[in-house]
């Protein structure tokens, strides 16, 4: 990986021009390579003579890193400080001080002064000061970037959550505005599918608001985890068995291949959470009258659990987004199918929680196959 | 007044569809329904329609656009009406308002959903009278 090149700007105010020009030499063609942060840092040094100039050049430029002499003619370097902290305009200030009294250096401190430099000081005390302040600034840098990028994964989330919670509402309320108008008049049978929609629509938002919940759980890890051991044969039948009403609605076949030895160490409301998405989704989005196979297959380090289905697939593009929160695949088999859109959020949460591995492979109008392989630990 | 007129209602929300075919009969018009963009394409073969009613974002997010040029394509007097819940999901606004909209937007009217019936009616009678 190439290392990304960071110049930072730096402006040394001071009235003596051998100490400008000193450390200008020192830090000419220096450059910092932080191997653990991947970047080089090499720097751009300016010099100014005083703090009135220091002041007229901060209008219209500012540099990432300060040295500021604390004893100038005119205005000093804490009335520098004073300024800046004035305008709250932060920069990093390292203070070079050729006396400093413990009271200026509280001071100075206390007006946001980062570090000090004592006077004389060689090439290689600047250039360790410096790197202190290089780690820093692009530490914090990286933070506010990541902190940026969390936020807009959030505003987007919610975004589309307010939509997944708002159309079911709009369907409802349009149904109840059609039977408040008596619009297919007094029979009350005529708004039979009417109400069997508005029901289903009722269902799939409260599924959607348990999935959320469970997504939620496992993410802020303020569910309470009880780990013990569990056998996966067991779970899958509990999971089957919740799940008959749907497989002979869709005439769908489930088949198992139970093993000896399934035991892991896990939380039993975790890994019931796992299978369910997993079969649920395979009897969902498979044909009528298909088949879904649920294999366990235990190894010395792992056991995988595969459910294959004789469904309707996905293509390469549509299992690229496959476990991003509400990325339902949208076309015209998939349009009747109800679901959330998180409930492969929820298996890579949980796969994540277990140093488990996911694997897809899936062909369209053939089926998909996810296999899973758990850490026995 | 509306004998014999046919609507064209095309929407990926079988709710919607099954509502507003409703309440558009009521009002004493034809209402004939697509769930995409396909099927209303095929529908279009033999069906000549009074006026449309497209959604904009069905399986695809500008299926609505290519659907009204399409109808245009086959006869520009069909009075075409978009609806779309881009507004209230993104703040984005847009509509056939200005001269710029009216260039590349080919749809008569465009209404933000959730539709509001009285509206929807009442854009009918003008585009239909």
């Amino acid at each position: 990986m190439t290392k990304e090149k960071t110049p930072l700007k730096v402006w040394i105010v001071d009235d003596e021009p051998g100490m400008c020009l000193g450390t200008k030499r020192a830090l000419r063609d220096h450059v910092i390579d932080m191997e653990d942060l991947n970047v080089s840092v090499n720097f751009e040094v300016n010099t100014m003579e005083s703090g009135e100039a220091f002041l007229t050049n901060l209008k219209g430029d500012k540099p990432h890193i300060l040295l500021l002499d604390g004893k100038l003619p005119g205005i000093d370097g804490i009335e520098v400080l004073e300024e800046l902290a004035k305008q709250s305009t932060k920069i990093l200030t390292i203070m070079i001080t050729a006396y400093a009294t413990l009271e200026k250096a509280v001071k100075a401190t206390k007006l946001g002064a980062y570090d000090f430099l004592a006077k004389p000081f060689t090439p290689d005390e600047l250039r360790y000061a410096l790197k202190k302040a290089s780690r820093d600034i692009i530490l914090t840098e990286r933070a506010k970037q990541l902190e940026a990028e969390k936020q807009q994964v959030r505003f987007e989330f919610i975004s589309v959550l307010a939509h997944e919670l708002k159309s079911p509402l709009n369907a409802i309320e349009g149904f109840a505005d059609i039977m408040k108008g008596r619009v297919a008049g007094n029979d009350i049978e005529k708004y039979d599918h009417m109400i069997n929609r508005m029901c289903a629509r009722i269902g799939g938002m409260r599924k959607l608001i348990t999935d959320l919940l469970d997504l939620t759980r496992i993410e802020s890890g303020k569910k309470k985890r009880i780990l013990e051991p569990i056998n996966l044969n067991s779970s899958v039948e509990n999971v089957i068995e919740n799940n008959i009403g749907l497989a002979q609605k869709n005439n769908i076949t489930v088949n198992v291949a139970p093993s000896n030895k399934c035991s892991i160490n896990g939380d039993s409301g975790e890994i019931e959470m796992l299978l369910n998405n997993l079969i649920t989704n395979a009897i969902k989005y498979n044909k009528p009258n298909g088949n879904v196979d649920i294999i366990l297959k235990p190894s010395e380090t792992t056991i995988s659990i595969i459910v294959r289905d004789t469904g309707i697939g996905m293509s390469k593009e549509e299992q690229q987004n496959l476990f991003k929160e509400f990325s339902r695949i949208k076309n015209n088999k998939t349009k009747n199918i109800e679901g959330s859109g998180l409930g492969l959020s929820i298996i890579h949460k949980i796969i994540q929680l277990y140093n488990a591995t996911v694997n897809v492979t899936s062909e369209v109008d053939v089926g998909s196959e996810f296999t899973i392989e758990l850490p026995i630990q | 007044m509306s004998e014999n007129k046919t609507v064209l209602l095309v929407d990926d929300d079988e709710d919607f569809l099954l509502q507003h075919k409703m309440l558009i009969e009521s009002c004493g018009y034809i209402v004939t329904t697509a769930q995409n963009r396909s099927e209303a394409e095929q529908l279009l073969t033999t069906l000549k329609p009074s006026i449309a009613i497209l959604d904009l974002m069905m399986e695809q997010a500008d299926d609505g656009f290519v659907l009204a040029h399409h109808i245009r394509q086959i006869d520009s007097s069909i009075p075409i009406i978009l609806i779309t819940a881009v507004t209230s999901e993104t703040g984005l606004k847009f509509g056939v308002v200005s001269e710029t909209d009216k260039k590349w937007v080919k749809a008569d009217v465009v209404l933000s959903k959730p539709v509001r019936f009285e509206q929807l009616k009442s854009e009918l009678e003008r585009l239909l009278s």
